[in-house]
C-alpha cells in the first residue's frame, strides 16, 4: 500500500462518516470507531466509487478494521491494474 | 369477542393458490431459483423467488391489468381467492361493514422503475399517466373495494418487512371492536425490478446462494414476491354460517425497538411477543409453533432466537421454530401475510412446515427449527413473528381449530 491510497481511502471514510480525517486510524477496529453496519456498507459503497472496484460480500464480512479494509481494497485495485 | 380465520388466498414463488402453496411447503420444495429478467445479469447475487406462470390476463382484462401493478394485481387475486375460500360472496361484503386492509413495504417499485428508467435515460420527457395510480400502495385494497363495493374501512399500511402483520393486527382489532362485520387483510409485493434489487444489494444481506434460517452457514436472506389475503370475521358469526374454520385469530402485539434503522434488538421482539401473548390471553406454555421471522441473516437469526428464549424461558427448548422463508423467500410487505397463512394452516392440519436448506446447528440459535423435513404434530397455539427494518414489530397470535 502506498502512503497516498491509505490517505485517499481515510478521507473517503471520513467524508463518507461526515467526520474529520483525523478521526481514523488503520489500526483501530470498527468497534473503537463507532463504526456500526450501517456506516459499514455506506462506506463500501463510497469505496467502490472512490476505487472503481467491486467489494464482493464474503470479503467484506470477515473485516474487523480499517486496517483489513485498506488492504483488500488494496488488493482489488492493484487486480484491477489501475492505480487509483 | 373471538375472531376466526374463514378464508385464506395467496400467491407465491411456490405455487398461485393458497392449497399449492400449502402443499409445496410441508414437502418441503423450494420457490428459490436463478433470477428470470433482463436485470438478472446486472446483479451481483444471482437468485431469488420469484412468481412462476404468472400472467395478469388469466385473472385481469387487458384494460384492467394496464391501471394496477403486479404488486396490486397479486392482492386482488389473492384476495378474491380468500373470499372466495370463505364461502363467501360479493353480496356479502358489499356495503359498509367490510374492512380491507393490506400491507405492502414498496408500493408499485415495477411500474416506477419502468417510467423512471425511460425519463432518465430515454429523455422520454414524460411519464405515463397510469403512474400514480399503479405506483400507490392502497392500489390492491382500492381495487378490491371498488371491486367488490366494500365501503368501509380500506386501507394500506407501511412497515417494512412487518407490513402485513400491521395490517392483519389492526383488522383483528376492528372485527373485534365490532367496529366491522368482517375484514380481508394481509399484504403483498412485487419486488422484482433493477433499481429495487440494486438497492438491496447494496444493503449486502442478500445470499449468494440460498436462505438457510438459523443455519450457521447463512449468508442472507433471498428476495420474494407475491400476495396473501385472509378472511376475519367473528368466530360466533362464523360457526353461525357453518364456515370452515382455519383458526383462531387470538390476539396480535406491537413494539418499536427505538433503536436502530437496520440493527434489530431483542427487546423490541421479545416485548411484541409478550404483548401477543397478552392480547391472546394466551399463557407462554400454549404455544407450540412460532412461524418465525427468520430471515437468514446471521443479525435476525441470532436476535429473534434470545427473544424466543426471553420471552419463553425453558418453554423455548419445547417450541417447534420455522422460518418458511427458506422456501419462499422474503416477500417484504407481503411476507406476514404469506407466514400468517402458513400458520393456520400448520394448526387447521396439524402439520408443521420446515425450515429447508439447514445444514449445521448454531449455538446463536439453539431452537427445534424443524430442519428440513415437516413434521406432523397437532400443536395447540402458534405465533407467527414480522420484524421489521426501522425496529417495528408485529406478531399474531392463533389457536388451532381443535381447540376451540
Amino acid at each position: 500500500m502506498t502512503q497516498e491510497f491509505t490517505q485517499q481511502l481515510l478521507e473517503c471514510i471520513a467524508k463518507t462518516l461526515h467526520k474529520p480525517v483525523e478521526t481514523y486510524r488503520l489500526d483501530a477496529s470498527f468497534e473503537e470507531l463507532g463504526i456500526d453496519s450501517l456506516d459499514g456498507i455506506n462506506i463500501l459503497f463510497a469505496l467502490e466509487n472512490e476505487f472503481g472496484i467491486q467489494i464482493p460480500d464474503d470479503a467484506a464480512r470477515n473485516v474487523k478494521n480499517l486496517g483489513e479494509m485498506a488492504q483488500g481494497v488494496w488488493k482489488l485495485v492493484e487486480a484491477k491494474g489501475a492505480p487509483a | 369477542m373471538r375472531v376466526a380465520v374463514t378464508g385464506v388466498g395467496a400467491i407465491t414463488p411456490l405455487g398461485l393458490s393458497a392449497p399449492v402453496f400449502w402443499q409445496a411447503l410441508i414437502e418441503g420444495r423450494s420457490g428459490i431459483g436463478p433470477l428470470q429478467g433482463c436485470f438478472a445479469a446486472q446483479l451481483r447475487f444471482p437468485n431469488g423467488a420469484q412468481l412462476r406462470g404468472w400472467d395478469p390476463l388469466h385473472h385481469f382484462d387487458a384494460r384492467t391489468a394496464d391501471l394496477l401493478d403486479p404488486f396490486a394485481q397479486f392482492a386482488v387475486v389473492a384476495g378474491r381467492e380468500a373470499l372466495a375460500d370463505a364461502g363467501l360472496t360479493v353480496d356479502d361484503v358489499r356495503g359498509p361493514r367490510t374492512a380491507i386492509l393490506t400491507g405492502c413495504c414498496a408500493g408499485g417499485q415495477v411500474s416506477e422503475d419502468v417510467q423512471f428508467q425511460d425519463l432518465y435515460s430515454k429523455q422520454t420527457g414524460r411519464v405515463h399517466p397510469m403512474t400514480i395510480p399503479r405506483i400507490m400502495s392502497n392500489a390492491g385494497a382500492s381495487f378490491l373495494s371498488m371491486e367488490w363495493g366494500a365501503s368501509g374501512p380500506v386501507f394500506s399500511v407501511s412497515t417494512a418487512c412487518a407490513s402485513a402483520g400491521h395490517a392483519m393486527a389492526q383488522g383483528l382489532w376492528m372485527v373485534r371492536s365490532g367496529m366491522v362485520d368482517r375484514a380481508i387483510v394481509g399484504g403483498s409485493e412485487a419486488a422484482f425490478c433493477l433499481g429495487f434489487l440494486k438497492a438491496w444489494e447494496a444493503m449486502r444481506v442478500v445470499s449468494q446462494d440460498t436462505c438457510r434460517p438459523f443455519s450457521k452457514d447463512r449468508k442472507g436472506l433471498i428476495l420474494g414476491e407475491g400476495a396473501a389475503m385472509l378472511v376475519i370475521e367473528p368466530l360466533e358469526a362464523a360457526r353461525a354460517r357453518g364456515a370452515k374454520i382455519y383458526a383462531e385469530f387470538a390476539g396480535a402485539g406491537m413494539s418499536a425497538d427505538a433503536h436502530h434503522i437496520t440493527q434489530p434488538t431483542v427487546g423490541g421482539p421479545s416485548l411484541a411477543m409478550s404483548n401477543a401473548l397478552a392480547d391472546a390471553g394466551m399463557a407462554p406454555e400454549e404455544v407450540g409453533y412460532i412461524n418465525a421471522h427468520g430471515t437468514g441473516t446471521l443479525a435476525n437469526d441470532a436476535t429473534e432466537s434470545k427473544a424466543i428464549h426471553a420471552v419463553f424461558n425453558s418453554h423455548a427448548r419445547r417450541l417447534a421454530v420455522s422460518s418458511t422463508k427458506s422456501m419462499h423467500g422474503h416477500a417484504l410487505g407481503a411476507a406476514g401475510a404469506l407466514e400468517a397463512v402458513a400458520t393456520v394452516m400448520a394448526l387447521k392440519e396439524g402439520m408443521l412446515p420446515p425450515t429447508m436448506n439447514y445444514t449445521t446447528p448454531d449455538p446463536e440459535c439453539d431452537l427445534d427449527v424443524v430442519p428440513n423435513a415437516a413434521r406432523a404434530t397437532q400443536v395447540g397455539a402458534a405465533l407467527s413473528n414480522s420484524f421489521a427494518f426501522g425496529g417495528l414489530n408485529a406478531v399474531l397470535a392463533f389457536r388451532a381449530p381443535a381447540a376451540l
